[in-house]
């Protein structure tokens, strides 16, 4: 920085060098770590461990589920927050408490819990056999667990936002006549759009990295309900670290995608917001 | 349209924000709801407004003689213009100002061309023509307030209310967009009723101003009528620049402790005075602006302070210095007593017990 572009804010030079040393430290080393360990296959080997047809099965369970997931907790998660923020009721602090255990929640617990619940002879599970539906080590079952682990992040990004949403807007589209609905959907909603992405990201990018609570209940069946961070495990087992990391860097690829797509879509969604 | 409200009373927790207030509205006029704030002025408009509800069981509105107190904001036919604007900023400013148009039930609601007719309408009227397309943020704060107001108007309201209107622009704007505001009112005859804090504004803009204070009205009538005969001590303070003295002895009828009030331009300043009316001064510091000059004064018996104002003719003939003393004389007075409230014209009187021992009565 030269002299004549000094700032009133100091110590620009000393925050960015210690932001990229800190980056580069826990996210890049690591992560090129992977994409250097998968320099040394040739293009078949890297093609054959990340195109083989269970492989490929894997990647469109996870990131269906994790769509899924993510999806599902935008809408309820908005409805979560939307009544925690808005609506004071006895017990609001412990509801609120609620939603950020799977936060802190050993995800292995809950694993082991979803599953009790929702096994063909657990409370959940037992309801639902006599139909023929089963939850459990299903593709439905790994699509709980990753909506169980996703709802805070949609929560805990709303709630700032709708405690924040100023009344006057509302007040302005109640007294031009809009309904509740109206107001809602055409005042309300729209203000929320970028934070309401921003959990789906967070919320998408946690499940498609879930582990530990979706390999109980899951099955882990091949082709079926195996999710691809277990078979990167299977892998390492193997001592197959290229084969490992292969996958990995193909995942890590594709939600480096998406992320900078969902992050385009939120400036788009706010381009009009800055005053 | 006129608005008529009896008996308002609002309480949050143990605070008053208006205690027993009546007022009418008549229609087509332009009016000012004055006072501090806290007073309870921006209460009672969002009560008429239907943003917030008086105390159960207290008070009663009608507009136009119909009861409305009881009616939702959004169908008592009032359009409400915020002081920050609350242009919705995902929306261009037409579809902002379509946006009451938009909302009604399908039945009642105008065909897709009669509401861009409409909005086209109302942007001439603001004289914002080529701003249809543009989104709020891209405009200035006098833009977005005339396109609030046409957002307000869109839905033809019966009555049109405005929350310190002009109270986040800057000094320049605000009196351009007031002088606008004034003939625009005119010309649609909309009956309007603004909250202000500034007494300039009031005064200026209003056909009738509605004091308020302490959750109390204190006086209601035309600018002129609250500027020259107010009604109390706090309007006469409240209401532009004035000199205070508390009198020791009574000089009128009346107990307690009166309160003796002189405008700076009732102040007559004087190099030379024999009479008897005369306070004797001294000069602190001469200031001019326009057509008028101020000068601070302090007395030179007890040290209080007198603000005078005079013509710049008058002061360049009295040619004043700082530290120069002289005499000043009283044209006008307004005295309280704790019972009621006394006017003096000295000019046209003589012998005013107040001024006639300057020394001891004042």
């Amino acid at each position: 920085m030269s002299r004549s572009h000094r700032s009133v804010i100091p110590g620009f030079g000393l925050s960015l060098g210690l932001t990229l040393t800190y980056l580069s430290l826990i996210v890049l080393l690591p992560l090129s770590a992977a994409f250097i360990k998968t320099l040394g296959m040739s293009w078949d080997d890297f093609w054959t461990a990340v195109a083989s047809p269970r492989v490929v099965a894997s990647y469109r369970i996870s990131f269906l589920a994790s769509l899924a997931a993510a999806s599902v907790n935008c809408v309820f998660g908005l409805i979560v927050a939307w009544v925690l923020v808005r609506y004071p009721f006895p017990g609001r602090r412990i509801v609120d408490a609620l939603v950020g255990l799977p936060f802190a929640l050993p995800t292995a617990v809950a694993g082991i819990a979803l599953t009790a619940l929702y096994a063909p002879n657990g409370w959940i599970g037992a309801l639902a056999a006599p139909y023929g539906v089963k939850i459990a080590f299903t593709e439905i079952g790994i699509f709980i667990a990753l909506t169980f682990i996703g709802l805070p992040f949609v929560v805990r990004t709303l709630q700032p936002i709708i405690e924040e949403l100023e009344p006057e807007f509302e007040e302005a589209s109640a007294s031009l006549g809009a309904n509740r609905w109206q107001t809602l959907r055409r005042v309300i909603f729209p203000q929320l759009v970028p934070a309401l992405l921003t959990g789906f990201a967070m919320a998408f990018a946690r499940a498609l990295g879930e582990y530990g609570s979706v390999v109980f209940i899951s099955g882990n069946m091949p082709m079926r309900t195996e999710i691809t961070p277990l078979l990167i495990i299977t892998k390492l087992e193997q001592y197959d670290y290229a084969g490992a990391t292969a996958i990995a860097v193909v995942m890590l690829g594709a939600s480096f995608l998406m992320l900078l797509v969902i992050n385009l879509l939120q400036k788009w969604s706010r381009r009009h917001h800055t005053v | 349209m006129s608005v008529l409200a009896r008996n308002l009373t609002k309480t949050f927790g143990a605070y008053t924000a208006l205690a027993d207030v009546s007022l009418e509205i008549p229609t087509g006029k332009l009016v000012a709801l004055l006072g501090p704030s806290g007073s309870g002025k921006t209460t009672l408009l969002r009560i008429i407004a239907g943003l917030e509800f008086a105390d159960p069981g207290s008070g009663r509105i009608d507009f136009h003689g119909a009861d409305v107190t009881d009616v939702p904001a959004g169908k008592r036919g009032v359009g409400f213009v915020f002081q920050h604007y609350a242009l919705f900023k995902h929306m261009t400013v037409a579809e902002n100002i379509a946006f009451g148009l938009t909302v009604r039930p399908r039945r009642e609601r105008p065909d897709r061309a009669a509401i861009d007719a409409r909005v086209k309408e109302l942007l001439k009227l603001i004289q914002l023509e080529d701003l249809g397309a543009r989104y709020p943020a891209q405009l200035s704060g006098g833009q977005r307030q005339r396109i609030a107001l046409a957002r307000a108007l869109a839905v033809q309201p019966k009555v049109l209310l405005l929350d310190e209107p002009f109270g986040a622009l800057d000094a320049r704007v605000r009196k351009e967009l007031r002088r606008w505001l004034r003939h625009f009112q005119r010309e649609i005859g909309v009956t309007t009723l603004f909250v202000t804090h500034d007494q300039e504004e009031a005064l200026e803009l209003a056909d009738e101003v509605i004091v308020m204070n302490n959750a109390k009205i204190e006086q209601v009538g035309t600018p002129q009528e609250v500027y020259d005969r107010p009604a109390s001590p706090f309007v006469i303070e409240f209401l532009g620049n004035v000199n205070r003295f508390a009198t020791k002895a009574n000089p009128l009828p009346g107990a307690g402790s009166d309160v003796l009030y002189v405008r700076p331009h009732d102040v007559d300043i004087l190099r030379d005075y024999h009479g008897e009316h005369g306070v004797r001064v001294r000069v602190q510091h001469v200031f001019s602006a326009g057509n008028t000059g101020r000068v601070a004064l302090v007395r030179a018996d007890n040290g209080d302070s007198i603000d005078a104002e005079l013509s710049r003719v008058r002061l360049a003939e009295l040619n004043l210095l700082a530290g120069d003393e002289a005499w000043v004389v009283f044209r006008h007075i307004r005295l309280f007593p704790a019972g009621g409230f006394t006017e003096r014209d000295v000019a046209t009187e003589d012998a005013t017990p107040a001024i006639a021992d300057p020394g001891q009565g004042i």
